[in-house]
């Protein structure tokens, strides 16, 4: 199907659904998300069967503050989606999508070890790409980038996220 | 002296009975199991992949890959650097297919400012990312060989990746991370005489991949260390988000350059070569026939070249300023140009110096494109927030799907066919860990 | 005293050199040379590939730039049988007890070579999850800046360090 037809037939199921760079997205809440993949999964003209990728963005001082980004994509009509659910600062727990994608494992343990972001559910919620005893989430907004500054012959050049010459 | 069947016999019935020893104090029989650690620093696992093993003799009960060794903050980098530089840091994820890492960067870069290269450049862009594929297919064999045994092919393998990285040095400047698939188009046009470089590579290549192909189809080690190991049938291999060859080789017919096609793919005349075994052989035979299809469409591609025309898009905003070209001293260089922003025009050179410096201004919005890199579905998740800096850029690896796969394609079996399943995987650690 | 000279062999001492070595006395010295000439004359490596380095290493010791030619085509997986390691891609802040423990495992004499600037200083990722240089793990002899180092580079590199430990006496 065509983005621009998917559009329309997402939208007729779902009502937070847009489309945008020749892309659907669809937004929706966290206690719906897995009726919802389910649905995406199992009506036969849709049929997103293959989730390719689980991340997430921050977006410190608005709300919601994180969002939680699916992208599925159709084995039978090669088409693709992408789900988001927004997720507030302070409780940021989103339902874990491997009991219907057990690629998602890893994938959300990603996302839980550089955002922080809690999937209930997850059977083996542990840090995988830092080393385990690492405090904080990296790719959070508020956190540094880390780095060291350099000194060379007098001149000192500040790490990358300290300077303020591009 | 046993037969080979009856050697196998003999190992099929081991397979089935778990060593058994009795307690000496309580005198229960209970089976004995090692639990064994095998990496992060090991010649066969493909980079630093660890896998804990839990061994019954030499049958692997459990199998738990841990990664994270490679851990590089790219896509943290990224946000903090212009759309340009995102380029430099993308294409180091997984670094045995750098072009197609620029490649999924340029194109959703370009999705998002609304614009789309010129032919010229998406024809060099097609044209040495096959030639990519066919070098990274070249490593796999490589390696994959040394690791069961096949130590020359390892030789071999290398001396073809030579001659291609001799072919990347002459157009790119740099023989690995190139930096040259640039948002717009590409940084630079092919030299004086690539094109005889290339059309010479043609000339050679076909026979060196009959040379493997008659160095390994029907060697009996390699057919038996790779007939029947690591099965992954398609249910599985899909539920576990696997791309790419090892898809492919469970009968799936997924490619995204048919499927989804992009920078012009669907002009060009290839097949998708898909077996339906689901063992490492299958894996072994659809990559060399990948790298024959991928020498059909460099060629399509070289033959597009005749032409002259433009490889960055001509907005001023969106292209990188100079028309750089490979000087004798291997740096890329336009004399011309300089004369011009240095003695002739200031407003030339602060335009110049905004661009390299701030770059582009991207709209604000999210894109996921994906290509089809050696190893399966590489896809760019990239969010803009309307400035001259990623706001977010995700990778999304195939080898990171694809290495989900491993308990379920190792546990039952021998811990040699460990080595093998994680060779006919080929994963690389660098986009794993990014 | 007159100066020892191999046939056809440059020996490119200073002076103080061979001062010094005339200290030693006479034995001693030859001793010396021909135990450092051993050590440089077939250095195996240990595997310790990381990154885009790796592939480069990789194809250092393949055809076209053969470090057979120094005998240093072996690499050892076990660093027990390792005199060498090519610190060779980014290492990360999970990889570093692992580099450090490897390196302990080598048995004396040992160098290190840190390949690429990753290895050197951070390279082009100074953030929080690559360490700032190996030299604050493990002791380095020569640095290879690059990223990544064409196979050449990394051989000048090792020249440089057989250079060292031709002439680094050891017998004292």
């Amino acid at each position: 199907m065509k983005p621009a037809e998917l559009a329309i037939r997402i939208g007729d199921h779902f009502p937070d659904a847009f489309l945008a760079r020749e892309e659907v997205t669809v937004l929706v809440g966290r206690d719906e998300l897995i009726d919802v993949l389910l649905r995406l999964r199992d009506q036969p003209d849709l049929s997103f069967g293959f989730l390719s990728s689980v991340t997430a963005t921050d977006h410190p001082g608005k709300d919601p503050r994180f969002w939680v980004v699916y992208e599925l994509r159709s084995v039978a009509h090669a088409h693709r989606l992408r789900v988001k659910v927004g997720l507030p600062d302070d409780d940021p727990h989103v339902p874990s999508v491997t009991p219907l994608f057990p690629t998602a494992d890893w994938h959300e343990r990603e996302t839980w070890d550089l955002f922080g972001i809690v999937f209930d559910g997850h059977p083996d919620l542990d840090r995988i790409l830092l080393p385990d005893d690492w405090e904080g989430h990296p790719l959070r907004k508020d956190e540094e980038l880390g780095g060291v500054g350099t000194q060379y012959h007098g001149a000192f050049i500040p790490p990358v996220d300290e300077r303020t010459m591009p | 002296m046993a037969t080979g069947q009856e050697m196998g016999a003999a190992r099929d019935e081991l397979q089935g009975v778990p060593r058994q020893i009795r307690d000496r104090v309580t005198g229960e029989v209970r089976r004995e199991t090692m639990i064994i650690n095998m990496g992060p620093q090991h010649p066969s696992t493909h980079g630093v992949l660890r896998l804990l093993l839990e061994l019954d003799g030499e049958t692997v009960i459990r199998c738990k890959p841990i990664v994270g060794y490679l851990h590089t903050g790219i896509e943290k980098n990224t946000e903090y650097r212009t759309w340009v530089q995102g380029v430099a840091y993308v294409t180091r994820a997984d670094y045995l297919s750098p072009f197609f890492n620029e490649l999924a960067y340029c194109l959703a870069v370009e999705r998002l400012l609304g614009i789309e290269a010129p032919p010229r450049a998406q024809v060099l862009r097609v044209l040495l990312c096959e030639l990519n594929r066919i070098a990274s297919h070249l490593v796999w064999v490589a390696t994959g060989g040394m690791e069961l045994g096949a130590v020359s092919v390892m030789l071999y393998g290398f001396r073809e990746r030579e001659l291609i990285l001799d072919i990347f040095e002459a157009v790119t400047g740099l023989r690995m991370n190139h930096s040259y698939i640039r948002p717009g188009g590409v940084i630079m046009d092919l030299p004086p005489g690539g094109t005889q470089m290339i059309a010479k590579f043609l000339d050679t290549m076909p026979a060196r991949i009959d040379d493997y192909e008659r160095l390994l189809n029907k060697n009996p080690i390699w057919v038996e260390r790779n007939v029947g190991v690591g099965k992954l049938s398609a249910e599985d291999a899909l539920a576990l988000g696997v791309t790419g060859p090892i898809l492919r080789s469970a009968g799936v017919p997924i490619d995204l350059r048919k499927d989804e096609p992009y920078s012009g793919y669907e002009t060009y005349d290839f097949d998708v070569p898909v077996r339906t075994e689901a063992d490492a052989y299958a894996r072994y035979v659809i990559r060399i026939a990948e790298m024959r299809e991928s020498l059909k469409i460099v060629e399509q591609a070289l033959e597009r070249l005749t032409e002259p025309g433009p490889v960055m898009v001509e907005d001023p905003k969106v292209g990188w300023p100079v028309k750089l070209s490979v000087g004798p001293d291997g740096i890329g260089n336009d004399e011309g140009y300089l004369r011009h922003i240095m003695e002739e025009s200031m407003e030339a050179l602060i335009h110049h110096f905004k661009m390299v410096t701030q770059g582009v201004r991207v709209p604000e919005g999210e894109v996921y494109q994906a290509v089809e890199s050696p190893r399966g579905e590489l896809g760019m998740y990239v969010v803009s927030a309307n400035e001259h800096r990623p706001y977010r850029v995700h990778i999304r690896d195939p080898s990171f799907a694809n290495l989900q796969a491993v308990p379920t394609m190792v546990e039952g079996g021998l811990i040699a066919d460990a080595v093998a399943v994680i060779a006919s995987l080929d994963p690389v650690l660098g986009g794993v860990d990014r | 005293m007159p100066v020892e000279r191999f046939e056809g062999h440059f020996t490119g001492r200073t002076p103080e050199e061979v001062e010094d070595e005339v200290k030693k006395g006479v034995m001693l010295t030859t001793l010396d040379r021909a135990v450092s000439w051993a050590r440089k004359q077939s250095m195996w490596p240990a595997t310790f590939g990381l990154a885009c380095c790796a592939i480069e290493m990789m194809s250092a010791g393949a055809g076209r730039y053969d470090l057979s030619r120094w005998g240093m085509e072996l690499f050892r997986a076990s660093p027990r049988q390792a005199d060498l390691m090519i610190v060779a891609g980014r290492v990360s802040q999970k990889m570093a007890p692992v580099l450090r423990r490897v390196y302990d495992q080598m048995v004396e004499p040992k160098w290190v070579v840190s390949m690429g600037v990753c290895a050197s200083a951070g390279g082009m990722f100074t953030n929080y999850a690559i360490v700032q240089g190996v030299d604050t793990i493990v002791p380095v002899d020569i640095y290879v800046p690059g990223c990544p180092p064409k196979p050449e580079m990394l051989m000048f590199g090792i020249l440089k360090l057989h250079e060292k430990v031709r002439t680094t006496g050891t017998i004292r």
